[in-house]
């Protein structure tokens, strides 16, 4: 065993437990109630809108890579793309997909592609339209910024892990007149998401809006399993301050250190 | 098959990375600790591959571009040119040479110093429409951005000398405690789509509902 990680383990070990519990009660028929986000329902008004103007669609699931700790975010963003895809394509409304991780691009394509398929258009499908644009992320800024400028798009979904340029789409975005609907895990740029966007997803929301759109028990359950590990998370941090408040703050040094 | 095949993949792959981090077992070539850094050497590997696929997109988009003569098709040309000569010049001379450092250095870093400084202006712009006080969340947002500027600004604490204390209490107490609780429901989060990849319960990355 590693030193220092048995804390760590112990953690990870409860909340896989909790969340696969709460997957297998799901799929017993016990089904969570979700409650209202609106940055999820205006997902669909997002692609009517641009459907109705006769606007293409620009996608961007951020610019982080399929591993680290910020690897999630990108895997969130493709689930919702192969909503957005499919519900574009149904709407036979244009979808352009920027990316600039080289490794996202293929997989961006098959969930587009699978987007188009599952609503019976696969003709409609361009493969021009999964865009590798730069692995630079200032070029790549410039290639998205380009885009918007260019193809006037009625929405632009930025989901995914985002650094400096998310402003700067947002803003393009706002300038145009696209209805923006945002969402990232890196805390330091959901504020420009929330300044400039019309509707953002904030942090964990990205994870979880892939059930609102599945009745899939496992999504579901999955989310039940998650609000029972912050209930945990908050039981900790309630222990830890009591025992740092009476004098245990080693103790719980140890513990954590373990 | 082509399900199945990169749902083992992946759980073997994350299991063995996942277990390094909590255990040491084995020694030399047969530890865990070895397979999981040559399974970071494929990552690499496997990156250069997407890295071709990715130029071939980006060059067929191009071509497209510049025979339909489309919007702005000179920038492809410049595109398609700028992609052959460094990708030329970095194979045959390598990346440190002077020439590809002279062409990086004099053309790359000032457009991205360029593309980066515009975010002044956007920040300035989106501060403007957050700092209207429209409705009660965004008059608070107004008050404490107004009190922590002027705590982080030399001349605020010489208008008011509470003004970096108060900011430093807005930053360290309110502001950190909705952090962290973003921080923890992201965390989770992850852990939670992390945990249904790896056992193959999610799939929509494979182009699977």
């Amino acid at each position: 065993m590693r030193s220092g990680r048995v804390f760590v383990l112990v953690c990870f070990l409860t909340l896989a437990c909790v969340i696969f519990f709460s997957i297998n009660r799901a799929r017993k028929g016990k089904l969570p109630y979700l409650r209202k986000l609106p940055g999820v329902d205006a997902i669909r008004e997002a692609i009517g809108r641009s459907t109705e103007l006769g606007k293409p669609i620009v996608y961007s699931p951020g610019i982080a890579g399929l591993s680290g700790e910020t690897g999630a975010q990108t895997f969130a963003a493709l689930e919702i793309l192969s909503y957005v895809a499919k519900t574009a394509a149904e709407y036979d409304t244009r979808l352009i997909v920027c990316i600039r991780i080289p490794e996202v691009l293929p997989i961006a394509e098959e969930v587009v592609r699978t987007g188009y398929l599952s609503a019976g258009k696969i003709e409609s499908y361009d493969p021009n339209d999964v865009r590798f644009l730069s692995s630079a992320q200032f070029a790549y800024a410039a290639g998205v910024m380009g885009i918007m400028e260019r193809e006037r798009p009625g929405a632009t979904f930025l989901l995914g892990g985002f650094w400096a340029e998310s402003l700067m789409f947002a803003e393009v975005g706002n300038a145009i007149g696209a209805l923006q609907i945002a969402g990232t895990a890196n805390l330091h740029q959901i504020q420009f998401f929330v300044a400039a966007c019309d509707y953002t997803i904030i942090g964990e929301e990205l994870f979880a809006v892939g059930a609102y759109f599945s009745e899939d028990p496992i999504k579901r359950g999955a989310i039940s399993g998650q609000d029972i590990g912050k209930l945990i998370a908050v039981g900790l941090i309630i222990a830890g301050v009591i025992l740092t408040t009476f004098g245990g703050a080693e103790t719980v040094d140890k513990i954590v250190h373990w | 098959m082509k399900k199945e095949v990169p749902t083992i993949t992946t759980f073997v792959v994350g299991v063995i990375v996942i277990l390094d981090y909590f255990f040491q077992l084995g020694t030399g070539t047969l530890s865990l600790e070895y397979f999981s850094r040559e399974i970071q050497n494929w990552m690499l590997i496997v990156a250069a591959f997407a890295m071709g696929l990715a130029a071939i997109n980006l060059i067929r988009l191009h071509v497209v571009q510049i025979r339909q003569r489309k919007t702005g098709w000179y920038n492809s040309v410049a595109l398609i040119i700028t992609l052959v000569v460094m990708s030329i010049i970095g194979i045959s001379m390598g990346t440190d040479s002077p020439l590809y450092r002279y062409w990086y250095n004099a053309l790359l870093v000032p457009i991205d110093a360029t593309i980066f400084s515009l975010l002044a202006f956007y920040i300035t712009s989106a501060a403007y429409r957050a700092f209207r006080a429209r409705n009660f969340d965004a008059a608070v947002l107004l008050v404490t951005a107004f009190i922590v500027m002027l705590g982080r600004a030399p001349i605020g604490e010489q208008i008011w000398s509470s003004a970096p204390s108060v900011a430093n209490w807005i930053m360290d107490y309110p502001n950190m405690a909705g952090q962290r609780g973003i921080i923890i429901g992201s965390a989770i989060g992850a852990v939670s789509l992390g945990l249904r990849i790896l056992v193959g319960m999610e799939r929509t990355y494979l182009g699977q509902d």
